[in-house]
């Protein structure tokens, strides 16, 4: 280094400033906006498939829409004076789907609380939440055999159980993934400030870290009921389908999915019909469901 | 004042200042070495918290204060396997002894965090929620210690017309004074403050100073601050910790706060002090 020679200055305040207002240069110009443009078509080709799925259904099943059809039983093929409907399939539905969420929350959530809370890092927890990855993988028509061995062979009879056992299993990893995601998001610090004022682990995990993260839990929830109600592969050889209303737990139940696979390929018009009227009730029934939780729960985080 | 003979040698080996002769020490550490898994994060540390006073612990950042003070009510093994040699105890109890009841241990240590930490749920459950842990009160029982904690606090009378709002909804300050009274509602004989001003504005930290000061009379209290000043106006006594290259905490010098901040015995307290380093 040459200590006669002078450091050139780092910044200088002698040079005028910048211009602040300078228009972009034009080919600047035209990238932003074709980019924009493209991104808005892009996104409307991704919501096109959703759209066109829903004015479908709408267009096609609205039609058939009535009270009767909520609520009364379906008519033989060609009896134009009798009321048709699948309000068996709906309570069939509701009936399985709500065994199922009875079955797979408590295991789901309990399982996500061990995972995140009582056995992070432990080798078991990882063979879980391993195990947990690949069950929500499995096809569900796989989780149908695995529930006619399972429960049908050994009851020897076709029954709602069976299909809600079916479904169950279907919705347990989602329920687990979820959960867990969502305990994992609680900070720390809740359940440090839990423990210094002297809560056991159980009453923290129920008491705050359960009741912060209930939004979210309730969010995955709702996902795998969507996901299970829509559900007609595990219960095509477990519930199987009635014409009539549930008799109970144990014995066959008809079911909107299993209805809507019948029906849409059956040879009769009037039936294709029905199975369009049958996907928009299912639709309404799970856009309900989450719209009603969801009011729930944020009353709930409001308090 | 008229002295027995063996009174000099005595207070020789006594070197730590004696809070008052007649109480005992809250908390009493002596000779600690603290690990985090393997790594020796603190050593050599002994430091008495006097009741009815607050003990200030400084030193530069990475020295193992907030550690030192995690170590107190047994918080930081939740989030790391911990090893303790040396003792500290809670008004003559071993609180490393295997068969503590943790939860009993941390009712009687409250502590406030570093950052505030209210529970997403309202004013009331925030300070209701220590006392609903340990044992069943009446409702009219609950109002009634929430209210005085909230006073013991100085937020009561800003929270009054809200106690079934939101916690998230208070501002930073409050939140912070919420969280003191949250810890306040289940009575502890020891308060921990872990930097409990640094997220917070000049005015906020003003009010929580004052509310160390009143509080001062209740229960022993142990604060960790990055700020120097602010140890010198809201202590007693004072520790000064530091670290050197093995980058283990070790705690330099412990007396009270006149002494460590006009006449400490080290250099290094008296150039941390000075804000000559750190």
């Amino acid at each position: 280094m040459n200590p006669a020679r002078p450091t050139p200055p780092i910044a200088s305040l002698a040079d005028a400033p910048e211009e602040l207002s300078v228009p972009l240069p034009w080919r600047r110009r035209i990238f932003s906006h074709s980019m924009t443009t493209i991104a808005f078509l892009l996104t409307g080709l991704a919501l096109l498939p959703l759209f066109a799925i829903l004015i479908e259904i709408i267009r096609r099943g609205l039609p058939q829409l009535s009270w009767e059809t909520l609520t009364a039983l379906p008519a033989p093929v060609g009896m134009t004076d009798m009321a048709d409907g699948f309000g068996n399939a709906i309570v069939g539905t509701l009936l399985m789907v709500g065994v199922a969420t009875l079955i797979s929350v408590p295991i789901g959530v309990l399982t996500a609380v061990f995972l995140s809370e009582f056995g992070q890092g432990s080798t078991i927890a990882n063979a879980v939440r391993f195990l947990v990855t690949v069950l929500s993988g499995v096809p569900s028509i796989v989780v149908g055999v695995f529930a006619y061995g399972v429960i049908v062979l050994t009851t020897k009879e076709y029954s709602a159980l069976a299909g809600s056992f079916a479904l169950g299993v279907i919705m347990l990893p989602i329920v687990v993934l979820a959960t867990e995601g969502a305990l994992l998001l609680v900070p720390q610090s809740q359940r440090l400030a839990s423990a210094a004022l002297g809560a056991n682990r159980l009453q923290t995990t129920f008491r705050i870290v359960i009741a912060t993260a209930l939004p979210a839990i309730m969010t995955g929830i709702l996902l795998s009921i969507a996901r299970a109600a829509g559900e007609t592969a595990p219960l095509i050889f477990t519930a199987l389908f009635t014409e009539n209303f549930p008799r109970g737990l144990f014995s066959p139940a008809p079911s909107l999915s299993v209805l809507i696979y019948n029906y849409a390929n059956s040879p009769f018009v009037e039936q294709n019909q029905m199975a369009w009227t049958a996907a928009l009730v299912l639709l309404g029934l799970v856009l309900l469901l989450s719209v009603v939780s969801r009011v729930i729960t944020r009353k709930r985080s409001d308090a | 004042m008229p002295s027995h003979p063996n009174q000099p040698s005595m207070q020789k080996v006594q070197p730590l200042p004696d809070a008052s002769a007649a109480a005992m020490p809250a908390m009493q550490v002596r000779n600690l070495n603290f690990y985090y898994g393997d790594r020796r994060v603190l050593e050599g540390i002994s430091i008495d918290v006097a009741q009815q006073c607050v003990t200030a612990i400084i030193g530069p950042s990475g020295c193992g204060k907030s550690t030192f003070l995690k170590a107190l009510n047994r918080i930081g093994e939740l989030e790391t396997q911990v090893k303790v040699e040396g003792t500290i105890e809670f008004f003559g109890q071993d609180i490393y002894n295997p068969r503590v009841n943790l939860n009993r241990l941390r009712r009687q240590i409250g502590m406030v965090f570093q950052k505030p930490n209210p529970f997403a749920m309202s004013v009331y459950d925030n300070v209701a929620y220590g006392v609903r842990v340990g044992n069943r009160r009446s409702r009219s029982e609950l109002d009634e210690i929430v209210e005085s904690a909230l006073r013991g606090a100085a937020l009561w009378d800003e929270v009054k017309d809200q106690l079934n709002k939101s916690a998230l909804g208070l501002s930073g300050g409050q939140q912070q004074r919420l969280c003191i009274a949250r810890a306040l509602a289940v009575k502890p004989k020891v308060l921990l403050m872990d930097e409990p001003c640094s997220a917070l504005d000049p005015i906020a930290t003003m009010k929580i100073e004052e509310l160390i000061h009143a509080l001062r009379s209740e229960l022993a209290i142990a604060i960790v601050t990055h700020n120097m000043q602010q140890a010198s106006r809201v202590s007693d006594f004072t520790a000064f910790f530091s670290t050197d290259e093995s980058r283990v905490g070790h705690m330099v010098e412990f007396g009270s706060t006149t002494h460590i901040f006009r006449t400490a015995h080290d250099a290094r307290t008296r150039d941390y002090v000075e804000g000559r380093f750190g």
